[in-house]
C-alpha cells in the first residue's frame, strides 16, 4: 500500500532565492500539449539523492524511470548530468537557479530516497527555473520496496500533471495478447505489463487461442474472448485470484468484442447467430441479457461514451463498416463516418470528446481520432496493417497493434498522441497485439 | 528475459490427438491445424483418400474447401459446385457430422474479420441444407484471421486464407 504526504518546509526558503529574470526567459513552464507543434522542454533531473545508506540503487532506478517516463512523452529533453554546474547534494539545499539557468533547464526536478526494513519514501520537488519558483508543494510517497517502479510512476505523474494540466496515466497497466511462433500457428497468452513495458506476466498459457482483452474501470478485472470450448467466447478474469469464468452463455455460437460499461455494471459484446452478428448487453450482476441491434448485417466492437449515455460501434449495414452512434438502450443509430474507405473498432475517449477508431483505405490502416459526431476526423498513422485503438486514461495517448506485412510479418504495440506526434514502440518481450489500457491505478 | 509460457509438450500431443479424435473441439483449438493446415493434414485417423467413404476422400477428392472474394460472403459459382458434391457425400454418409470453419485474411480488423468469416461458414452451411442435408449436423465457427493458412501478404495468400473448410467429424448430430 502507497502512501502519499505533502512535504512542507522548504519552499518559502527556496522562494526566497529568486534571482532577476534573464532576457531569454522562455516563460512559465506550463506545456499545452494539445498544441500542434511543441519543442520538447529541457528539464534536469538530477540523480534522486539516497539519504539512507541503502537507497543509492533505487534512488537511481527511481531517478532513471522518472525520466524515462517524462522523456518518453515527447514533451521533455532530458539535460545531460554532465552539463550541470552545481551537483545537488541535499534534498533540502537552496537551489541555485543562476547554474541551471545557465544551462537553460526550464525544469529541475529534486528527489530524495530512504530505504529502511523493505520500505522506500520518496519526495521530490519541481521548479520553474526560469520563473525562480517552485510549482506545487513537495510530494512524499512512501510504500514497500517492490513498489518502486510504481512509485517513481506516480511521482512522473504529478510532474506531467502539474506542467501540462492534465491528468497523467504512467501509474496504469496494459493487458495485451503476447504472441510467439509462426504466423500460421502463433502460440498467444494473454499477459498483462506496466505501460512502460516492465513488471510483464501471463494470465492465460498458450493451448487457447485468446483475443482482446479489455480491462474493467476498476482495473480489477479482464474481459476477453476465448476458444477455450472450440468456439469464441466471452470469459471474465480476476486479475487479483487469476481465475476466470465464462459469462453471457446465450444461444449462438460465438460471443466477442466484449467491453466494460464506464460502471462496470454491464458488459456490451457481439454475438452471431448463423451468419448474423448483433450487439448485445448483459448486466453481470442478474446476467439480464438486451438485444441493442437487430439488423441482418454486422454489428461490432460496441464501445460506451464515458457518460454512459451512448454506445458507439461498427456496422457494415451500409455495405462497408461505418460508425455509428446509438442511444445505451438500443435504438436507432446515426451514422457519424463519412470519409473515404472503412471503419472500425472505434473506441470512445475517457474525456468523452474523442472517439478513436482504426480505418482502412487503398491498401493502407490507419489509426484516427474524430469528434463524437464524426467531424475533424484526423488520421493519427499510416501502415500495413495498424488496428484496434485503446485510450490512455487521461485520454491524450492511443495505443494500438501495428502488424508488419509478409511471411515474417509480427505484431508490436505502438503508442501515439492524439496530436499524431510521438509514434513509438511500447517494449513487450513477445511480439503483441491486441492492448487494452487500464485506468490510473490509485 | 521471459518467454511466453509455451506449453509445447502438451500442445503437440494435443494436436496429435486431435487428429484422431472426432471431437476436434473438446480442447484448444490453436495449435490443432490437422485440417487447416497447409497440406499437413493429418489423415491417419480419417481413412484411405481413396475410399468413397472416409473423411479422407471427403476432404482431398471432394474438396473441403471453398474460396471466397475480398470482404464477400457469397458462394461463386465454382463454390456451389464443390458444395453441392459435399452435400451429396453427407447425405450418403448421415453418421458423420461437420463444422465449418470460416476463415478471413489478414486485411481486416480482427472483431469485423470473426463476424465476416462466421458468415462465410453460415453461407456454406445454409447451402449444404438446402442440399438437403440436417441442419443439427452442421456447426459453424469463425476463425477471422487467426489461422492463415498462407502466410505472405499478396492476394496469392489471401485467396487462399478466404475460406469456409468443412471439417467432418464422426458421431450423431447433436
Amino acid at each position: 500500500m502507497m502512501r502519499l504526504m505533502t512535504v512542507v518546509g522548504l519552499m518559502a526558503a527556496a522562494a526566497a532565492l529568486v534571482p532577476p529574470a534573464r532576457a531569454q526567459d522562455p516563460g512559465p513552464l506550463v506545456i499545452e500539449i494539445t498544441r500542434p507543434n511543441i519543442e520538447p522542454v529541457p528539464i534536469a533531473i538530477p540523480q534522486f539523492i539516497p539519504e539512507t545508506g541503502e537507497a543509492g540503487q533505487v534512488a537511481a532506478d527511481i531517478t532513471r524511470v522518472v525520466a524515462a517516463d517524462l522523456v518518453g512523452t515527447g514533451l521533455f529533453r532530458q539535460i545531460e548530468e554532465a552539463a550541470f554546474i552545481s551537483p545537488v547534494t541535499s534534498f533540502d539545499a537552496p537551489v541555485a537557479y543562476a547554474d541551471w539557468k545557465a544551462i537553460n533547464a526550464q525544469g529541475l526536478i529534486t528527489g530524495a530516497v530512504t530505504s529502511s526494513g523493505g520500505q522506500i519514501s520518496v519526495k521530490f520537488r519541481l521548479f520553474d527555473i526560469f520563473s525562480g519558483d517552485a510549482m506545487g508543494d513537495g510530494l512524499q510517497f512512501a510504500g514497500s520496496e517492490g513498489e518502486w517502479r510504481r512509485i517513481a510512476h506516480k511521482v512522473a505523474d504529478q510532474i506531467y500533471s502539474r506542467i501540462t494540466g492534465e491528468s497523467g496515466y504512467f501509474d496504469s497497466r496494459i493487458v495485451f495478447v503476447a504472441q510467439s511462433g509462426p504466423k500460421d500457428n502463433r502460440l498467444r497468452a494473454l499477459a498483462v505489463m506496466d505501460q512502460d513495458g516492465a513488471n510483464a506476466r501471463y494470465l492465460t498459457d498458450t493451448s487457447t487461442i485468446v483475443l482482446g482483452p479489455r480491462f474493467s474501470p476498476d482495473g480489477g478485472q479482464i474481459l476477453y474472448t476465448s476458444f477455450e470450448t472450440g468456439f469464441p467466447r466471452i470469459r471474465l478474469l480476476d486479475l487479483g485470484s487469476g481465475s476466470s469464468q465464462s459469462i453471457a452463455d446465450l444461444q449462438g455460437d460465438m460471443t466477442f468484442a466484449p467491453r466494460f460499461s464506464p460502471d462496470g455494471g454491464t458488459v456490451v459484446f457481439s454475438l452471431a447467430d448463423g451468419g448474423n452478428t448483433d450487439i448485445y448487453a448483459m448486466a453481470l450482476g442478474s446476467a439480464q441479457t438486451t438485444r441493442l441491434t437487430d439488423a441482418p448485417s454486422i454489428e461490432t466492437a460496441p464501445s460506451f461514451s464515458p457518460d454512459s449515455g451512448q454506445i458507439v460501434f461498427e456496422s457494415d449495414r451500409s455495405g462497408n463498416q461505418q460508425l455509428y452512434v446509438m442511444p445505451t438502450g438500443g435504438g436507432e443509430p446515426a451514422r457519424i463516418s463519412f470519409g473515404e474507405g472503412r471503419y472500425g473498432t472505434p473506441v470512445w475517449s475517457p474525456r468523452g470528446d474523442l472517439i478513436a477508431f482504426t480505418k482502412q483505405n487503398k491498401g493502407r490502416f490507419h489509426i484516427g481520432v474524430m469528434r463524437s459526431d464524426g467531424s475533424e476526423e484526423r488520421l493519427l498513422t499510416a501502415s500495413f496493417l495498424d488496428e484496434g485503438p485503446t485510450w490512455a486514461p487521461n485520454g491524450r495517448v492511443i495505443m494500438f497493434t501495428r502488424t508488419t506485412a509478409g511471411a515474417a510479418g509480427d505484431s508490436q504495440l505502438y503508442s501515439v498522441d492524439i496530436s499524431g506526434r510521438n509514434l513509438r514502440a511500447v517494449p513487450s518481450e513477445s511480439a503483441a497485439s491486441d492492448p487494452s489500457w487500464s485506468p490510473l491505478r490509485p | 528475459m521471459m518467454r511466453l509460457p509455451t506449453i509445447a509438450l502438451l500442445v503437440g500431443a494435443m494436436a496429435l490427438a486431435a487428429c484422431n479424435n472426432p471431437d476436434r473441439f473438446g480442447k484448444g483449438g490453436l495449435t490443432d491445424d490437422s485440417f487447416g493446415g497447409a497440406g499437413g493434414i493429418g489423415v491417419g485417423g480419417l481413412g484411405d483418400p481413396n475410399d468413397p467413404n472416409s473423411p479422407a476422400y471427403f476432404a482431398q477428392t471432394i474438396g473441403d474447401r471453398v474460396l471466397f472474394q475480398v470482404d464477400q460472403s457469397t458462394l461463386t459459382p465454382e463454390a456451389r459446385t464443390i458444395l453441392a458434391s459435399q452435400a451429396v457425400w453427407l447425405n450418403n454418409h448421415p453418421t458423420y457430422t461437420a463444422i465449418i470453419e470460416g476463415h478471413a485474411d489478414e486485411q481486416g480488423t480482427e472483431d469485423y474479420n470473426l463476424a465476416l468469416s462466421k458468415r462465410r461458414a453460415a453461407a456454406v452451411q445454409e447451402f449444404l441444407i438446402s442440399q438437403g442435408v440436417l441442419g443439427n449436423r452442421l456447426r459453424t465457427i469463425g476463425y477471422g484471421k487467426l489461422k492463415p493458412l498462407a502466410v505472405c501478404s499478396e492476394e496469392s495468400c489471401y485467396a487462399q486464407n478466404r475460406r469456409a473448410v468443412t471439417v467432418i467429424s464422426a458421431g450423431a448430430g447433436t
